[in-house]
C-alpha cells in the first residue's frame, strides 16, 4: 500500500510499504477514506519527538471502511467507521471508568517502560505518534490495522459525508472535553487561549454548554475570524494586552472559566531534555508556559482552569502561589475519545456542531508531503488539511496552491 | 541513640521496596531459596483470583505471555522442564518443582540441582481492595549466569529477570483483561520477528 512515512526533520515521503494484516483477534483492517494532518503531527515533522524511527507511518485522525475483521471484532465488512486516536482496551479498570486515555493495556508491554519512568504509570497507546506511545502505524495511508476494534471505532450511518464526522477521531472530542473540564455553568464568561482546531471546537462546545460569552485569544487573523463566526469575542494578543483586556471585558473580576488550548501541537510524552531543547530552539516552551500562567492570573477567584494544551515534561515559573491563593481548580488530560464519540456524533447529525468549516485543504494522499509543508509554513491560511487516498492527484500547479 | 546497625522500626511497605538490600529476608519467605538476585513486581488485574490462579497453575500457559520462555513441559510429580532464552541467542534449562501450592492464593517453586540458572520464586494472588480484582505479585530469586557481569549483560539484552518480570506481568494482565497481548506490529511476519 501507499503510506506517508517519516524519515527525519522536514522529511516525510509517500512510499509503498507492506499492507497491514490482522494479528490479534480483536483487530480490524480499515481502508482509509479520509485522514487529517493534526497540529501535533507538525512536531513530528519538526523532529522534536524522540523515539521516532525512519519509516514510521504517521497519522492519528482517520476514518474509512472496514475491509477485514479478526474473529473477536464486532465490526462488519463494509461499515464506515471513525477511529479514536487513543488505543484503549475497554477491559481494564480505567476503561471501565471511561478514562480511555489512561488505559492500562493499550501500550505493548515493552513500550510501557518509558511512560512508567516519566509519568509514574503508562498511558494508552496512540496511533502514528512515536514508539513511546506504542509504535503503532498511523492512518495517513491506504490501510491501517486497528487494535481493539470492538471498543474504539464508531460506525457512521450511511449518507453522512466523511468531512462532517472525521474530527470525531481527535480534535472535536478534545475541544468538547476541554469545555467539560471547565465546568461551564449558564451565564459564564469563558476565555479560550488558542484558536486552533481544539480551541475552535472548545468555543462551540462552551456555548452549547450554556456559556453566555466566550472570549477567544490568538494572533492569526483567520483563526480569530472563525472564532468570531461562532459568536466569540476576540483578542489578538499581538495588538492587545491580554490580561488587561480580559479584566476590562469582565468588569474586573476575570473570566469564570479559562481554557488553555495553546501548545496542543504535541500529544505529550517527551522527556524533559527534549523539552528543554524545544524551549531553547523555538521559544515554544516560553509561549506555552505563558498561556497557562496568563490563564491562572486572569481567572476569577475560586474558579476553573481547563488545560487541553499538551505539556509533556516540566514547565518553569508555574504560578503555584496564585493558583493556591485564588483557590483555583485545574482539570486536564489526554482525551477519552471513546467516551465522547457517540454523543458528539449525535450533535453532528442534529447540526448542533459545525465541523466542516475547519477544512481549508483537501489533497490526495500522494501529495501528503506537500500538505505537511503547506500546513507548516502557512498556519494562518491552512487551518486543516485532509488527505484523501482515493482522490485523483491534481496537476502539480494546482496542488501547490492547495485545493478549494 | 541506637547503634547504627540496629534495625530500623519496621513499616508496612513490602521488603522488596526497601532502600537497603533485603534479599536475606526475602529468602526467608521462600522454603528453598536459590540465588542472590531479586526481582519482584505486583500488578492489579480486573479478574477474579481463582481464574488467574488456575491460568497460571497450568505452567504450559506461561509461554503465552512470558516472552523469554521457549517451553515448559511437565515431567511428572509436579515437576516441569523449562527452556528459557538467554542473551546471545542461547537458551538455558532447568527442572523446577512446586514446593508449596495453595489454591487461589500462592504457588511457590524452586529449581532442582543442576539448573543452568538456579532460581526460586513465588506468585501470590490476593483480592485487591475495593473489589478491584486481584493483586498478582511475582517474586523471583535467581543466580545470574556469570554473576554480576552476567546480570549487566543480560540487562543490555533486556533478558534480565527484573525487566522480564515487569513486562511479563503486564502481558499476563493484558491477556487476562483483553484476551490478547498488545502489539504494534503491522504484519504477521513483523509480529513473529518481534517474538524471536
Amino acid at each position: 500500500m501507499r503510506a506517508l512515512t517519516w524519515h527525519g526533520k522536514h522529511d516525510v515521503r509517500v512510499e509503498t510499504v507492506d499492507d497491514p494484516e490482522i494479528i490479534n483477534p480483536r483487530d480490524a483492517i480499515i481502508r482509509i477514506t479520509s485522514t487529517a494532518i493534526c497540529g501535533s503531527d507538525l512536531h513530528l515533522y519538526d523532529g522534536y519527538i524522540p523515539t521516532m524511527k525512519a519509516g514510521d507511518i504517521l497519522g492519528h485522525e482517520f476514518m474509512g471502511e472496514v475491509v477485514e475483521t479478526g474473529p473477536s471484532s464486532t465490526l462488519k465488512k463494509g461499515q464506515r467507521v471513525v477511529v479514536p486516536f487513543t488505543i484503549a482496551c475497554g477491559g481494564c479498570f480505567h476503561c471501565n471508568k471511561h478514562q480511555y486515555s489512561a488505559c492500562d493495556n493499550g501500550l505493548p508491554a515493552d513500550n510501557q517502560d518509558i511512560a512508567q519512568t516519566i509519568y509514574g504509570q503508562p498511558m494508552s497507546g496512540l496511533f502514528g505518534y512515536s514508539h513511546m506511545t506504542g509504535g503503532y502505524a498511523g492512518g495517513q495511508a491506504e490501510y491501517v490495522r486497528v487494535p481493539f476494534s470492538d471498543i474504539g471505532p464508531i460506525v457512521i450511518p450511511d449518507g453522512v459525508e466523511d468531512d462532517k464526522v472525521l474530527f470525531l477521531s481527535d480534535i472535536l472530542p478534545t475541544g468538547w472535553m476541554a469545555a467539560e473540564n471547565a465546568g461551564i455553568e449558564p451565564g459564564d464568561t469563558v476565555a479560550v487561549w488558542g484558536c486552533g482546531p481544539v480551541g475552535l471546537f472548545a468555543v462551540q462546545s462552551a456555548f452549547l454548554m450554556g456559556a453566555e460569552r466566550v472570549i477567544a485569544i490568538d494572533h492569526f487573523p483567520r483563526r480569530l475570524e472563525l472564532a468570531a463566526r461562532f459568536g466569540a469575542q476576540t483578542i489578538n494578543y499581538e495588538q492587545t494586552k491580554t490580561y488587561e483586556a480580559l479584566m476590562e471585558m469582565t468588569g474586573g473580576i476575570g473570566p469564570d472559566a479559562c481554557i488553555d488550548a495553546v501548545g496542543l501541537e504535541a500529544h505529550g510524552f517527551f522527556a524533559d531534555n527534549v523539552w528543554d531543547q524545544i524551549k531553547v530552539s523555538t521559544f515554544l516552551g516560553t509561549d506555552r508556559t505563558h498561556s497557562i500562567r496568563q490563564a491562572i492570573l486572569a481567572c476569577r477567584k475560586g474558579e476553573r482552569v481547563s488545560m487541553p494544551a499538551v505539556y509533556g515534561g516540566f514547565v518553569d515559573k508555574f504560578p503555584l502561589g496564585a493558583f493556591m491563593e485564588k483557590g483555583l481548580t485545574l482539570k486536564t488530560g489526554q482525551t477519552h475519545v471513546q467516551h465522547y464519540m457517540p454523543g458528539l456524533l449525535n450533535a453532528i447529525m442534529e447540526d448542533k456542531i459545525d465541523t466542516t468549516f475547519l477544512i481549508s485543504h483537501r489533497l490526495p494522499l500522494e501529495e501528503a508531503a506537500e500538505g505537511y509543508r503547506m500546513f507548516h509554513d502557512h498556519q494562518n491560511e491552512v487551518t486543516k488539511v485532509v488527505l484523501k487516498p482515493g482522490m485523483t492527484p491534481s496537476p502539480k500547479e494546482e496542488s501547490r496552491h492547495g485545493s478549494h | 541513640m541506637a547503634d547504627k546497625k540496629a534495625p530500623l522500626p519496621s513499616d508496612d511497605a513490602p521488603l522488596t521496596t526497601r532502600k537497603e538490600d533485603r534479599i536475606e529476608q526475602m529468602g526467608d519467605q521462600l522454603p528453598e531459596p536459590q540465588g542472590d538476585a531479586l526481582a519482584s513486581k505486583t500488578v492489579t488485574i480486573s479478574r477474579p483470583r481463582a481464574e488467574l490462579y488456575a491460568f497460571w497453575r497450568d505452567f504450559t500457559n506461561l509461554p503465552r505471555f512470558m516472552e523469554n520462555i521457549v517451553s515448559v513441559e511437565p515431567v511428572g510429580e509436579g515437576r516441569t522442564h523449562w527452556t528459557v532464552k538467554a542473551p546471545a541467542g542461547k537458551t538455558v534449562e532447568w527442572i523446577s518443582a512446586i514446593t508449596e501450592d495453595r489454591p487461589d492464593e500462592t504457588i511457590v517453586w524452586a529449581s532442582e540441582d543442576g539448573a543452568d540458572v538456579p532460581n526460586s520464586g513465588r506468585i501470590d494472588f490476593r483480592d485487591a481492595p475495593g473489589g478491584r480484582g486481584t493483586w498478582v505479585s511475582a517474586t523471583i530469586l535467581y543466580d545470574p549466569p556469570g554473576g554480576i557481569i552476567g546480570k549487566v549483560i543480560a540487562k543490555m539484552f533486556q533478558r534480565e529477570p527484573g525487566i522480564q518480570a515487569r513486562r511479563d506481568l503486564r502481558r499476563f494482565k493484558q491477556l487476562m483483561e483483553t484476551g490478547e497481548i498488545a502489539t504494534s506490529a503491522r504484519t504477521r511476519q513483523a509480529h513473529e520477528e518481534e517474538e524471536v
